[in-house]
């Protein structure tokens, strides 16, 4: 620790971190806008002028920059001298110069951190008289909306956008003050983390355009705590609802999870909470004709769902609630995970992995730490995106070494860069196909899925003779599998990835050799991130018996065991073949869906009950991690759709409270689950915490074409939180921080406000609760690692692809990302192409059985193998075999085919 | 002995020497010396203690700079050496004289500056304007090369050095020093933070040494005649010679080889013949656009570091462009505004978007459109755009003749604005 | 120095893989020449842009998307550098290029007269090429050659000391070659 001298004022401070962060943590206000607090300085604003002095003795001083200046023992610094405020009102001078002051007109208004910044240096009148230089704007995609002429070239967006979420379309250019930020052409925004670019970009010239469609201010959006459901990492969120409509949403800072950051599909994916197409209301199936159904009958309805031959199907993509009613209501042994088999084994392996002491299951914060990386089949930026981008913080380790080795201070971001160059700790992918992280990987080893076990258990062999070898070893490249597990064994914080999307076992019998080897080599928990797919896969995982999969469902119905069925937000034909959940709906007596959108699967049934998102209910939902995490309900849902586990159970049940006391009693795993709820001790007097801010407009008048008297504000009686202005300021109480504002600070800037100190915990943060307990460790390799052999059959070694847009169901169905979606595809080899005379684009049947997708020539595809994205469900992947035939179907199928496909080895003849 | 080592064997009348002529004129003489066991610790040392400045501007002991790359067995192997030919300063053409008029030369200087700090390869950045130099130095570098100077296992020492001459694509920033490594690694040439310095972390990241073009020619002299030799060419308190150069309307303006110290009415009234008929002498930027306004009454000063920053001025260069009486100040520092407003990199604040507006302040002044609060603008970024407020010196350089121009001309900016047009008849 | 730095994965949205124009051998063979010159594919992206422009006369989104995918770097960062160099030119320019100095020793010696006399014989401002193509005129930093002010550049020729009638010369004496 260092002691440095703030105006007169000495404090502690992190020599190792420059004065600007430092101030920041003190809670002090200093101007800045080229520093983030994650991506370092560089010095190009020159807005954090301080006046530094050599020592006590000197009154003179010099100005400098905060952000480039070492926190070191001793410092003295003035912010409030009056050269440096000077300065710093003269850079926003300078600022201002070609800044069109559209504030009224500009969707960063009123949350924008340059408003900010100038109101806090000063700068109050115009002295420029000349004329302002003008910018051409860029068509980004359906995310981003582009105005430069609001440009103060902080340079902030493409050092995020490049520099650490890898993006690649995304520069500076031009020179002096025609510097310009943009693509070299007009386009899509190819990053999966463009998103950020909104939050990244202190004034707005990077806005959400989903939001500015249906656009609100800041204040006057209504806001809580959420959780992304977008995948099973568990992202905090901030949506924002306005008329009944969600609005956006933002990041909302956990120092655990995703700190700053989300990827795209969780912030623009939530349009279909707003869907003309949302279940209202009850549902009952006469005469094959659906006809509405009072809400006052659903008891009856429910009651009919009890007794013998009554199963109850969860869901993972519903909360623990939800899911733990259903499991109440028909009993632990009837209730079922509805996860396909193969995904429902590897998740179950998964949890009982996470119970192993040998093992560590790291968050967000420790893959960063990362120094070596194995990732064994999982495509991550499409399956666990947040993932993805901290695996490129993670790389980023070797340079932060050499730097310290060379005395450069980690946060000088440009020099760390430039010392390292491509030097990076090594990341390994052993995968179907070229993944977006390929660019940051030392090694790459693409094959069919066996042939990626085999991989795995060869590098697992290597480190320790006990895990078993790889099965026909011939075609297995014996030196790189060597090179990866040295590179493991060498490393100070090794990390094995590796996830149940492939629905492969024996790729997670392998990172788990690999993982215990290197456990017994350290003798240290040894990280073992194992991913799940969906925002609950955890959760579901944990309440559900092993074995009690899908097929074990339908299993018991096709077997008469079960005549009735109650399916949770679940649509089976994605889980399963058309053939077997067609056979098991016919055999049911009586089947009642709970869903917030139509599915096939809705259709089906002879009920349907329409359920809450959730912005709309309370929930909790575990992550991969097994952390749970609470995520509030945002606003009111005005039809008859209410939350799944309310439909499910008496009414003796009024809050999730009392169903998560129930289910911790009920369920060892979930012992801890009441600590997630806020405790209410400290809401003094009753108050609650209001949902709208303090500046919400228009309440009086908002239904003024309705009734002109004001109505009245709704009751929550559900949580903490309040649909009103009024009760305890959030600024007082960060463990429910919605949204971050603080005095002076009206931009996502003010979270340092909220934080220990710079990119530390929330100060009354809550982080979530880490449920799983690791009891011991078990010891055991796994001797018989599952489908460590080639695929036999005719045809091509199938593999699934996954897609950011459009692998999950819910996001899939928002208008934003069905623009960035692709309609089902097959990635082969340029040789396969060859040899089945297809072309970039064609058409193909798959086992000629009418499934149509669009072929993707792919030069880095093994030969042999194929990797199938199925589109948005265009194509059931539970009806195919482990390998697949394609036959030419002409140009039959409609859709976008591949166009907006981004890879990096797409196949060109002479290239 | 020798008292011009830098330009001894120019004359822009014929080609310049080729390899055979300059190892005849004593040249290549370090090679001799390598092969027979200098070793790089007293290449070090004896530039060291020749007291030798970098001629590229900032005037920073050369031999004290190579000191800090880092040696011995832990320090990155690969190193490099990097000449900064990027001439670009406004008013300055003494590098040109130097690479046209005697390539091998700089070769030779590469040569000793490589072995003394272990570095293995070479750039040369020169700019890509310099048509006649790139070829004069290609050929020079080719006859190196086929003579065994340049290659592999050099005079059988086991030393390496490869000298790859890169043509610029055209930046003013590329004379920084940072910028220039920058471009060379094909980026935009945006300076880089300092520390850490390119002596540690430069090229890609490798330990470099980056030494203007006549800091290198020094060299062979320094190595070839000696310390003492070197210290005796002086008229001054800074050692050695030095190209000089004065442009403007003097009748005979040109670029000469001069002892340091040299006072600079010798310069000016001696090899520059004095100002045409007609006119008279208004003041002077000694060393290149970047360097502040000095006036008649300076005319006895020396032209040595130390002297000319006395008068709040630099050496710098030692160009100098004279302004004449006829010639409007306003206009002529109008002239470098846009020019710095242009090559500004576009990277920090106050050199972005200061620049273009005291530029169009400029260009209202000349226009008879200055407005007498604009002058106070303009003192304000003379300020605002200082040492120490931005992230390079570019800016810096442009509030010298700017700031010193306001003070010595401020009649001149009054006229302009009370007139309502520029009073020079241009 | 063959060993030369980045990925070779750059990721492109395969609807706009084809734009890009192929390179001519001669200008494969000078770029691989480059790589052995830099050990890093970005320092070769800058010099492939100097080779095309030599053959080319300037930089097409063809060229600029050629490069970035024969050395499988980012075309968006190629723009970045091509657009902050003075002498790549990203529009096209006439056969002869005019580099014309207006740095502060060629101002004081009269180059604004001879930038005028210049549009008054071309037609044409900086930044613009004449009707017939055989001229662009671009204003250029100081040329280093300020004893001779006031100075420019055609093509890869110095003029020094120039004034009316050697810049009618000068001009007439590139019109005559074409």
């Amino acid at each position: 620790m260092a002691k440095i001298i703030v105006d007169g004022v000495e404090y502690e401070a992190n020599p190792d971190n420059n004065l600007l962060q430092e101030c920041l943590s003190q809670g002090l206000d200093l101007p800045y806008f080229c520093w983030h607090p994650c991506m370092g300085s560089v010095g190009a604003c020159r807005q954090c002028a301080v006046k530094q002095y050599k020592d006590a003795d000197d009154d003179k001083g010099m100005v400098v920059m905060a952000c480039m200046t070492p926190a070191s023992d001793g410092s003295i610094i003035s912010i409030s001298d009056e050269q440096a405020k000077l300065m710093r009102e003269r850079v926003i001078e300078s600022l201002m110069i070609n800044h069109p002051h559209d504030c009224p007109v500009c969707e960063e208004g009123g949350e924008c951190h340059l408003q900010d910044m100038t109101v806090m240096s000063g700068h109050n009148y115009r002295r420029y008289d000349k004329k302002k230089r003008t910018h051409n704007n860029q068509y980004l995609g359906p995310f981003i909306s582009h105005e430069m002429n609001r440009c103060i070239a902080c340079y902030r967006c493409v050092r995020y956008y490049d520099d650490y979420a890898g993006g690649t379309d995304l520069a500076a250019q031009a020179s002096h003050h025609h510097v310009y930020f943009g693509r070299h052409e007009e386009g899509v925004l190819e990053s999966e983390f463009s998103g950020n670019l909104v939050e990244v970009c202190p004034t707005g010239v990077f806005t959400d355009k989903v939001f500015s469609e249906h656009y609100s201010r800041k204040w006057d959006l209504q806001t809580a705590p959420s959780v992304c459901t977008g995948c099973a990492v568990g992202c905090n969120t901030t949506p924002g609802e306005r008329y009944g409509q969600l609005r956006r949403v933002v990041n909302r800072y956990n120092s655990e999870v995703n700190g700053y950051f989300l990827c795209d599909r969780g912030r623009f994916g939530f349009g279909y909470v707003n869907s003309e197409e949302r279940l209202k209301e009850p549902a009952v199936t006469v005469n094959g004709r659906a006809e509405s159904l009072p809400v006052g009958q659903a008891a009856e309805v429910i009651a009919q769902f009890t007794g013998e031959g009554v199963i109850g199907i969860g869901s993972p993509r519903a909360s623990n609630e939800a899911n733990y009613a259903l499991r109440r209501l028909v009993g632990a042994e009837n209730f079922y995970s509805g996860v396909a088999d193969a995904e429902n084994a590897c998740n179950h392996l998964m949890l009982e992995l996470a119970q192993d002491s040998a093992f560590c299951n790291p968050g967000i914060k420790d893959i960063e730490k990362a120094d070596a990386i194995l990732v064994l089949g999982e495509d991550i930026t499409n399956t666990a995106p947040r993932v993805a981008l901290a695996l490129r913080q993670a790389v980023r380790n070797k340079a932060k070494s050499l730097a310290a080795a060379n005395n450069i201070p980690a946060w000088q971001d440009a020099a760390v860069r430039e010392l390292a160059q491509y030097d990076l700790s090594p990341l390994s992918i052993v995968s179907s196909y070229a993944t977006r992280l390929d660019d940051i990987a030392a090694d790459k080893y693409i094959d069919s899925l066996s042939g990626q076990v085999a991989m795995g258990c060869a590098i697992a062999n290597k480190l320790s003779a006990q895990a078993p070898a790889a099965a026909g070893t011939d075609s297995i490249d014996a030196a790189l599998a060597g090179k990866i597990a040295e590179q493991l064994s060498q490393a100070e914080n090794p990390l094995i990835i590796v996830g149940s999307s492939n629905g492969n076992v024996g790729l997670v019998q392998a990172a788990a050799n690999i993982a215990r080897a290197l456990h017994e080599k350290r003798q240290a928990p040894t990280a073992l991130c194992t991913l799940m797919p969906e925002v609950n896969s955890m959760g579901l995982t944990m309440m559900t018996n092993e074995g009690q999969s899908l097929g074990a469902a339908l299993t018991k119905i096709s077997n008469s065991v079960a005549t009735k069925a109650i399916v949770l937000e679940n649509d089976l034909y994605r889980r399963a073949s058309r053939a077997q959940v067609d056979s098991a709906f016919a055999k049911l007596e009586s089947s009642l869906v709970l869903d917030v959108l139509p599915t096939d699967t809705t259709a089906k049934a002879h009920y349907v009950f329409p359920v809450t998102t959730f912005s709309e209910q309370e929930s909790t939902f575990v992550n991969y991690e097994g952390r749970v995490q609470l995520s509030y309900q945002v606003h009111r849902n005005h039809s008859a759709a209410q939350p799944a586990w309310r439909w499910l159970s008496d009414a003796s049940v009024v809050q999730i409270n009392d169903l998560v006391a129930d289910c911790a009693g009920d369920l060892q795993q979930f012992a801890q689950l009441p600590e997630v709820l806020p405790d209410t001790a400290q809401f003094v007097g009753g108050m609650k915490i209001p949902r709208q801010s303090h500046r919400y407009s228009g309440r009086t008048a908002m239904k003024a074409n309705l009734n002109v008297h004001e109505p009245k504000q709704a009751v929550d009686d559900q949580s903490v939180l309040a649909f009103s202005m009024e009760g305890i300021s959030t600024q007082k109480n960060a463990s429910v921080l919605g949204a971050a504002w603080s005095p002076g600070w009206n931009s996502n800037q003010s979270i340092s406000k909220f934080q220990e100190e710079v990119n530390g915990e929330l100060k009354q943060g809550d982080t979530g609760i880490l449920l799983i307990k690791r009891v011991a460790n078990s010891g055991a390799y796994f001797t018989d690692v599952s489908a460590n052999r080639r695929a036999v059959g005719d045809g091509l070694a199938l593999s699934p692809a996954f897609q950011i847009f459009g692998s999950d169901e819910l996001s899939a169905k928002t208008k934003a990302i069905r623009e960035r979606m692709t309609s089902a595809y097959i990635s082969i080899s340029p040789q396969d192409a060859q040899t089945l005379s297809l072309q970039q684009g064609d058409q193909v049947s798959l086992n000629g059985n009418g499934a149509i997708a669009s072929v993707c020539i792919r030069s880095q595809m093994k030969p042999g193998t194929a990797a199938l994205y199925p589109g948005d469900n265009d194509i059931n992947p539970h009806e195919l075999e482990e390998t697949v035939q394609l036959q030419s179907a002409g140009n039959k199928a409609g859709g976008t085919g591949i166009k907006g496909l981004i890879v990096s080895d797409f196949y060109e003849e002479g290239y | 002995m020798v008292t011009n080592p830098l330009t001894k064997n120019i004359d822009m009348s014929r080609a310049p020497f080729s390899l055979t002529e300059y190892e005849a004129a004593d040249g290549y003489q370090s090679i001799k010396n390598i092969a027979a066991g200098l070793n790089p610790g007293d290449v070090m040392q004896q530039v060291k203690d020749s007291g030798l400045k970098g001629r590229g501007g900032a005037g920073f002991p050369t031999g004290l700079k190579w000191s800090f790359v880092p040696q011995g067995e832990n320090s990155a192997k690969q190193k490099y050496l990097v000449v900064n030919a990027d001439e670009m300063e406004p008013g300055t053409f003494k590098d040109r004289l130097l690479m046209e008029g005697d390539p091998h030369l700089l070769i030779e200087g590469m040569i000793i500056a490589a072995y003394a700090i272990g570095a293995s390869v070479g750039y040369i950045f020169l700019r890509g304007e310099y048509k006649v130099a790139e070829k004069a130095l290609q050929k020079a570098i080719n006859e190196a090369k086929e003579r065994g100077f340049l290659g592999t296992n050099i005079a059988g020492t086991g030393f390496d050095l490869n000298i790859i001459l890169h043509t610029s694509a055209g930046r003013y920033i590329c004379g920084e020093e940072t910028a220039l490594l920058n471009a060379l690694e094909g980026k935009r040439a945006n300076p880089r933070a300092k520390p850490p310095f390119p002596q540690v972390s430069g090229l890609w990241g490798k330990p470099t040494i980056v030494n203007n073009v006549e800091t290198i020619c020094n060299l062979p002299g320094i190595m070839r005649y000696g310390i003492d030799w070197y210290h005796g060419l002086t008229k001054g308190k800074d050692h050695g010679t030095k190209l000089f150069g004065v442009s403007g309307r003097v009748k005979n303006p040109g670029c000469w080889e001069m002892p340091l110290g040299t006072p600079i009415r010798e310069l000016l009234e001696g090899k520059a013949g004095g100002m045409q008929d007609g006119l008279s002498l208004r003041g002077f930027l000694p060393g290149g656009g970047s360097t502040d306004f000095m006036l008649p009454e300076h005319l006895d000063l020396l032209l040595d570091y130390d002297e000319i920053a006395k008068v709040g001025s630099r050496l710098a260069t030692g160009t100098m462009i004279v302004l004449d009486d006829q010639t409007c100040p306003v206009g002529m520092i109008g002239n470098l505004m846009t020019f710095f407003s242009h090559e500004s990199c576009g990277f920090c604040t106050p050199c972005r978007d200061g620049l273009p507006w005291v530029d169009a302040i400029f260009k209202e002044l000349e226009s008879g459109a200055g407005k007498e609060k604009d002058l106070q603008i303009l003192h304000d970024h003379v300020d605002y755009m200082g040492p120490g407020k931005t992230f390079c010196a570019l800016a810096p350089g442009a509030t010298a003749p700017l700031g010193s121009g306001l003070k010595y001309f401020a009649d001149d900016f009054k006229r302009h604005i009370d007139e309502r047009c520029c009073p020079y008849n241009h | 120095m063959s060993e030369v730095g980045m990925s070779d994965n750059v990721n492109v949205i395969v609807s706009n893989a084809k734009r890009a124009r192929k390179l001519t051998p001669e200008e494969i063979a000078e770029i691989e020449h480059e790589m052995e010159l830099y050990p890093d594919k970005k320092a070769v992206g800058l010099e492939a842009l100097k080779i095309i422009q030599k053959h080319q006369g300037w930089v097409s989104d063809e060229s600029l998307l050629a490069i970035a995918k024969y050395l499988a770097i980012p075309v968006a960062d190629l723009e970045g550098v091509a657009t902050f160099f003075n002498l790549v030119y990203r529009q096209p320019v006439g056969k002869n290029v005019i580099l014309f100095c207006n740095s502060v020793s060629c101002w004081i010696t009269g180059c604004d007269k001879m930038k005028r006399h210049i549009g008054d014989r071309l037609g044409i401002d900086f930044g613009e090429t004449t009707a017939d193509n055989a001229f662009t005129l671009l204003p250029v930093p100081c040329l280093g050659d300020c004893d001779n002010a006031p100075v420019m550049m055609v093509g890869d020729d110095l003029h020094r000391r120039l004034d009316f009638e050697k810049i009618d010369e000068i001009i007439a004496n590139y019109q005559k070659q074409d």
